[in-house]
């Protein structure tokens, strides 16, 4: 190979690299008001640092009060998604520099869950709806199979893209029709009934499809693509739900 | 404070706490606890597969897989427990597939497997495809298939409650387990969980490193709660720095990625791993690949500006192959350090990463409260446990086995001791600790801070007691721990109230990570020798007459109410493998 002597990221690590950034942070604390607030922050922070690495600094530095979940810093856990700058995203994800600095950078709770406290949100309606999809395999065999089941490559890429769901809520919580009525299964539970769906060795294809066919099913997608675009495991969520679509009018997947 | 019954809880909601679960709650009416929801757990972050000898894909056999954990764990396994770990590999693997788990498949539609670092065919003739996996994700896929599984099987979750504390009742000099104390935080309600069995799997306890692949979460709860009540802790000083960390950051790059044919490279672009280790080269242990690095970086032959960090170069595989087996961490890549690794090698560095050492169980997972006693109804599984299968230094894909092996294996026996068993009376004022503990954090008016104190800690275990050590740096870092120690008792926080108070949380971790991280401190300066993780600059050899066993440290209050740690020693199980040299 050819060897590097100096790569991107060394060269511009070599200028001192702190700016001043201002995060404008949506509070609420029922024990002190009932009205939530804007706070703005003043911090100096690393372009190529996180949003998650900005609120350590206030939670830590600043305002010990400042309360957020949060788990493993790099996107696979799934406990911090976040309105960052009016989209969801998860904050350990979403580095400063790529989401304009120049201006505040704000951060609120996602949308259409109960807030509890700061940018705690309630997620039990959000498992509620997963749960209800029965994310499990299913099948009907009546001796176990001694070795593995078989499934070629093939049939296991058919749902490669919905087995990435980190459950987040990042996409069902972006989506207009969730916040407008929380009943409606969202983006979320749909990508987990698909994993199973299309999964060649689940045989409970055409139960899953009756439960979203049902009034708060998967025909309340009115295909704004907030929920593909709000991914940040980048899974193609409207696609998904196309495709469900496709295998209730059809009854093939 | 409400008061709970269950027949088994279980600490924590990762690979090894769901997996006890779903066998508990077929058996006994089980809770589980978890600080957090449970697919949020860092089994999820494991990436690279969970070894099983298939032999799918080649000859393998778990005999071969029992000698590589041995060796491995430079011969401070406990044989016994290798050999189970290696056995039921097999079926732990197909129990998960089983249950769904969407593992990457071969042309005949079986399940696919891959290289690791150290593991071999026919006792080191050459690396074998023994990993099981699913892309880079395979530990994402065991914590979403289990919580699946839960699901199915109704399993009674109690998310973000947070145990901070054992109940023991001695009853005739016999130390019984009764039950634990959990501090809800969505409300800040303390509840009393009465419980016949009580399974640990919270977790490790890696954040009192700087660099760490580990989540903010990793406190070490689990083994803290139980050292505070008089039950050792087997082998700490053994933690792992895997070679492959994004530099600076510490997030994870699966070792499958020199599986997948990566290589580790120099300033000078020379492959340096074949001079360590002239069979395994990339794919040796990853202790020896981590001092390698090290080795490489301390004699002027490390990468940019500050000659700090080595590459990981994928540049010579296939976009097709990346995209298809290493997904995620090339995004990772993208991501956090805005390279594109078709093109460009990636920086990285040794990220501390596993404990191998923890609470001490047999191979039920029954807890010892010393050298053979168990402690009747309390067990453990995971990383938060030594049992001993990874001793000295664990082999890639060997956790998401154990958590699988041992998870199973503690979920069941906890279960049938609790059909037996009868509750043992709980304390008096069962909750006195925690209460005590919570009020003095919250009212306290001291002048210290967390993040502070925390800060300090983990710059003095990543410059003293990580990849390399000695005597002096071991004991510098004894002096500061025991420095931030006595400041702790006037840390204050600022959140006072009870709704969510993570500030508080945060406190009460530090406490766990700055009683952990003494027992590793003074484990480790006791040992005066070099095996696996643990590498002694002084001592730069394994010293088999004096070391071959494993440390135990207990909590010892004097009657003035200080603090120290005991030292003392168990035999290693060995069976059918001698100890040599370890050769890569």
């Amino acid at each position: 190979m050819a060897t590097p002597v100096m790569d991107k990221v060394e060269a511009e690590s070599a200028a001192s690299p702190y700016i001043t950034v201002t995060f404008r942070v949506r509070r609420f604390n029922p024990e002190v008001s009932a009205e939530a607030t804007w706070q703005d922050f003043q911090l100096e922070i690393d372009p190529k640092e996180r949003v998650l690495d900005g609120l350590h600094k206030i939670k830590w530095d600043l305002d010990g009060t400042l309360t957020f979940r949060r788990s493993c810093a790099h996107g696979i856990c799934g406990s911090d998604a976040m309105r960052i700058n009016g989209k969801n995203r998860l904050a350990c994800k979403t580095l400063i520099k790529d989401i304009n600095p120049e201006k505040p950078i704000t951060v609120e709770p996602i949308k259409g869950l109960t807030v509890l406290k700061d940018l705690v949100v309630d997620m039990e309606p959000f498992f509620q709806a997963y749960r209800d999809v029965m994310p499990f395999l299913i099948t009907k065999d009546t001796n176990e199979p001694t070795r593995e089941r078989l499934q070629s490559a093939e049939d296991r890429e058919r749902f490669d893209d919905t087995t990435k769901c980190i459950l987040c809520a990042a996409c069902t919580s972006s989506c207009p029709v969730f916040w407008n009525d929380g009943q409606y299964f969202g983006p979320a539970a749909i990508v987990n009934a698909h994993r199973f769906i299309f999964d060649s060795r689940d045989e409970a294809g055409e139960q899953r499809l009756e439960i979203l066919n049902d009034k708060d099913g998967v025909w309340r997608c009115r295909t704004t693509f907030n929920c593909t675009d709000a991914c940040p495991r980048g899974i193609e969520v409207t696609k998904a739900i196309a495709e469900v679509k496709r295998a209730l009018i059809t009854r093939r997947y | 404070m409400k008061i709970h019954k269950y027949d088994t809880v279980i600490v924590g909601a990762g690979g090894a706490g769901m997996r006890a679960a779903i066998e508990a709650t077929k058996r006994s009416r089980t809770a589980v606890l978890t600080k957090l929801y449970p697919t949020r757990s860092h089994t999820g972050a494991a990436q690279g597969g969970m070894a099983a000898a298939l032999a799918n894909v080649e000859e393998d056999n778990w005999e071969w897989h029992t000698f590589d954990t041995v060796k491995g764990g430079d011969y401070l396994v406990d044989q016994d427990a290798a050999e189970i770990l290696a056995k039921e590999a097999i079926d732990s693997v197909l129990d998960l597939e089983k249950m769904g788990l969407p593992f990457n498949r071969t042309p005949n539609g079986t399940i696919d497997q891959r290289r690791f670092g150290g593991h071999s065919r026919n006792h080191g003739e050459a690396p074998v495809r023994r990993s099981c996996y699913a892309a880079d994700r395979t530990g994402h896929m065991i914590l979403q298939t289990l919580y699946q599984n839960c699901v199915k099987e109704g399993v009674e979750f109690f998310n973000e409650f947070y145990v901070l504390d054992q109940l023991i009742t001695e009853e005739d000099g016999v130390k019984r387990s009764a039950g634990v104390v959990a501090y809800e935080l969505a409300t800040g309600e303390i509840h009393v969980f009465q419980a016949k069995a009580v399974i640990y799997a919270s977790g490790g306890c890696g954040k009192f490193f700087k660099v760490t692949s580990n989540a903010h979460t990793l406190t070490g709860d689990g083994q803290a709660a139980v050292y505070r009540r008089g039950i050792p802790l087997e082998d700490m000083e053994f933690f792992q720095f895997h070679p492959t960390g994004i530099w600076r950051m510490g997030i994870l790059l699966t070792e499958g990625a020199r599986g997948e044919g990566g290589i580790l490279r120099n300033k000078d672009g020379e492959r340096f791993m074949e001079k360590y280790a002239p069979v395994m080269k990339d794919l040796a242990s990853r202790d020896v690949v981590s001092r390698s690095i090290y080795t490489e970086i301390r004699e002027g032959r490390g990468c940019g500006p500050e000659g700090d960090h080595v590459y990981l170069d994928l540049t010579h595989l296939p976009p097709e192959q990346l995209d298809a087996k290493l997904p995620d961490i090339t995004e990772f890549a993208r991501t956090y350090l805005g390279i594109e690794p078709y093109t460009d090698p990636i920086p990285i560095q040794p990220t501390a990463h596993y404990a191998m050492g923890g609470i001490p169980t047999n191979v039920q997972g029954e807890v010892l409260a010393d050298n053979t006693t168990v402690v009747p109804g309390l067990y453990a599984a995971g990383e938060v446990a030594c049992v001993s299968v990874h001793g000295a230094n664990r082999l890639g894909t060997n956790s998401l086995l154990d958590i699988n092996v041992f998870g199973k294996r503690a979920g069941i026996a906890a279960a049938d001791y609790s059909q037996k068993a009868d509750y043992v009376d709980l304390p008096d004022n069962p909750a006195e600790f925690v209460v005590s503990q919570i009020e003095r954090l919250r009212t306290s008016t001291g002048n210290e801070r967390v993040a502070d104190l925390r800060r300090e800690l983990q710059e003095t275990m990543d410059a003293n007691v990580m990849v390399f050590r000695t005597e002096q740096t071991i004991k510098t870092a004894v002096e500061k721990i025991a420095e931030l120690r006595e400041r702790y008792k006037n840390v204050a926080i600022q959140d006072k109230g009870k709704r969510f108070n993570t500030d508080l949380l945060e406190a009460i971790e530090l406490g766990n990570l700055l009683d952990l991280a003494e027992v590793m401190a003074v484990s480790a300066l006791a040992r005066k020798e070099s095996r696996g993780g643990h590498y002694r600059e002084d001592y730069p050899n394994r010293d088999d007459v004096n070391f071959m066993r494993h440390t135990m440290a207990y909590r010892e209050v004097g009657a003035d109410g200080s603090e120290t740690v005991r030292l003392d020693y168990k035999p290693v199980v060995q069976t059918r493998y001698q100890p040599m040299e370890r050769k890569y």
